[in-house]
């Protein structure tokens, strides 16, 4: 276990760094320089002078590189030119909008995939099923941003029951907070639970086609309970993979779903960052989103090699 | 040999897509460049048959044209995954085993860990907005797809005995590769292409929507649905439309994928038998 621990931990690290190279590349080769792209073609060559200088645009590659890294690890994310404030802070205002989104869409996807993943298994190839399967393909099909409009068209606009965007702030009490989150979890949710519905069937399915589950039969327990008790457990495995997967996808979908709710996430930040051209936020946010996502994997990883010793072999 | 169903429903409804792109190029029942003021935001009817949007402009034709975008994105982020991904996955195979293999596979891995929208968001954002670098942030996520699976695919063939064979009459890997291993995984890459083709046409209206794939005046789905939302309230039909056609032409794709992986993959072929 220690083993696997430490060959992931290598393999995060690894990931982590050549993420933050990708990103710093991507930055870097702008055509001309981050200061001259920030300000735009009009800048006076003394504005931009000042501004590189700093961004601490002066060193080497290497150097501004390693400054930047450095910076991220101590939790200093440089000052954003638009905002004159340190990124750090406004990571830390937004953060709390972005992350309850993302965990409340991946409960809601989660409670809705599995009762309804394991009654299509239930009821293979009956009415059921069949229906529960055309659903979740039409889930897959829709496009998140789209299915938001449609929710905000009829819960907003037309009976009225959740604000069409925005979001008040935690202060304004928790109920108040969530029930603006609701439609935009819903959005994020859906698409996601119609993937999770159908892996949980197969994943069913497949346990159920194996021999203690035969065994389990013939000794007297009926289908349910053989699903209950033996097919659902090992059906879990598959399926919490593809959960702790989901939490990338929510994450990257979240940014699209904040613009169209006005939710002051950290979606909205990065496309407020790329259209003020303010590179500092766009290269520190997405480096962190990208963090997130890499560490959810990380921690998945070991939390299933802990639970199921097969996994652990294969390194 | 008899169709599946799924092949066959999401054939054809792709394929309506497929034709209204192609038939714009022309014919659109209007000019989609051309702003009529005086006829905005009509509703759908006899001469309009989707409506108008707020610049006067026939949604019906604005629907075709955009096909054409998505379908066209689409298409070149599968060709590019394809092109780059299936070569490094077969080179992967034939050295398997080798600090080769592992270096491209490593390499793969570290772009599945990359949330690929975030990424698009982050090429498309510093190189400027376009459906070129729309596609290039699109199918860079390809690759990775195309080389695993070719890499897998291969590399239960290289412990075949006909392979053995070719190997002893002497023919070298890269000729076994292209002419024994990419014949025999050519299926499992239509079926893969065309799930990734599906992708695309989602991450394209994804990425058009918040203002960074097609650039107006070219119609594209994503880029109309933006359009639409401060609308939405007086003119739902400005979102209802296009939104459809993305739904459609995605499950239409999805539906394809499912049919041919049944008459493709033998292993399902043989459970279904």
């Amino acid at each position: 276990m220690l083993r696997f621990a430490t060959t992931r931990l290598i393999s995060l690290t690894l990931s982590l760094l050549a993420a933050s190279i990708v990103i710093f590349a991507v930055i870097e080769v702008i055509p001309g320089d981050p200061a001259s792209f920030m300000l735009g073609l009009n800048a006076e060559p003394d504005t931009v002078a000042a501004l590189r200088d700093q961004l601490g645009l002066g060193g080497s590659v290497v150097t501004r590189y390693l400054n930047w890294v450095g910076g991220m690890l101590t939790g200093d994310f440089g000052t954003s030119y638009t905002y004159r404030v340190p990124v750090t802070e406004l990571i830390l205002a937004r953060v709390w909008v972005s992350l309850p989104l993302a965990i409340f869409a991946l409960i809601l996807s989660t409670a809705i995939a599995f009762p309804v993943g394991l009654i299509a298994a239930s009821y293979r190839g009956k009415v059921a099923d069949l229906g529960i399967m055309s659903v979740t393909q039409l889930g897959i099909a829709v496009p998140n941003f789209w299915f938001a409009m449609i929710l905000v068209l009829i819960f907003a606009i037309k009976i009225r029951w959740f604000s069409a965007g925005g979001f008040p702030g935690w202060d304004q009490g928790v109920f108040v907070a969530m029930k603006s989150l609701t439609l935009p979890a819903i959005a994020l949710a859906l698409p996601q639970a119609s993937i999770l519905a159908r892996i949980m069937r197969s994943s069913v399915l497949d346990t159920l086609d194996q021999d203690y589950i035969r065994t389990a039969r013939a000794k007297g327990l009926t289908r349910s309970q053989s699903i209950t008790r033996h097919a659902l457990r090992n059906a879990m495995i598959p399926v919490l993979t593809i959960i702790g997967m989901q939490f990338s996808f929510l994450m990257a979908g979240a940014i699209i779903i904040e613009n169209v709710f006005f939710l002051p996430g950290l979606g909205r930040l990065i496309f407020q960052g790329i259209t003020q051209r303010d590179l500092v936020v766009v290269e520190s946010v997405v480096m962190l989103l990208v963090f997130a996502v890499i560490t959810v994997t990380f921690v998945v990883d070991i939390a299933y090699a802990a639970v199921d010793p097969r996994l652990r072999k294969r390194g | 040999m008899k169709l599946p169903k799924t092949l066959v429903l999401g054939g054809a409804i792709f394929a309506v897509f497929l034709l209204a792109a192609l038939a714009s190029f022309l014919w659109t029942p209007y000019d989609v460049q051309t702003l009529t003021i005086s006829a905005k935001l009509k509703t759908p009817s006899a001469v309009f048959w989707f409506g108008t949007d707020h610049f006067g402009r026939d949604i019906f034709s604005m629907i075709m044209v955009g096909a054409r975008t998505s379908i066209a994105v689409a298409i070149v982020a599968v060709g590019i995954g394809i092109t780059l991904g299936v070569p490094l996955g077969l080179w992967a195979a034939s050295n398997h085993g080798s600090w080769l293999d592992e270096v491209i596979m490593r390499g793969n891995d570290l772009v599945f860990a990359f949330p690929s929208l975030v990424i698009a968001i982050l090429i498309t954002a510093v190189f400027g907005p376009s459906a070129l670098n729309a596609i290039i942030a699109i199918g860079i996520f390809n690759i990775p797809v195309f080389a695993r699976i070719s890499r897998g695919g291969a590399l239960s063939i290289w412990t075949l005995d006909y392979i053995l064979a070719a190997r002893v009459a002497g023919k070298s890997r890269f000729r076994i590769s292209l002419e024994h291993i990419l014949p025999n995984i050519a299926n499992l890459l239509i079926v893969q292409g065309t799930i990734q083709f599906s992708l695309g046409i989602l991450a394209e209206a994804a990425l058009s929507y918040v203002g960074l794939g097609a650039q107006p005046p070219t119609p594209s789905w994503g880029r109309m649905l933006a359009d639409s939302q401060t609308l939405i309230s007086f003119a739902p039909h400005l979102a209802l439309f296009p939104g459809m056609a993305i739904v459609l032409t995605v499950l239409g794709l999805n539906l394809m994928g499912d049919g041919l992986r049944d008459i493709l993959d033998p292993k399902i072929r043989r459970s279904r038998e």
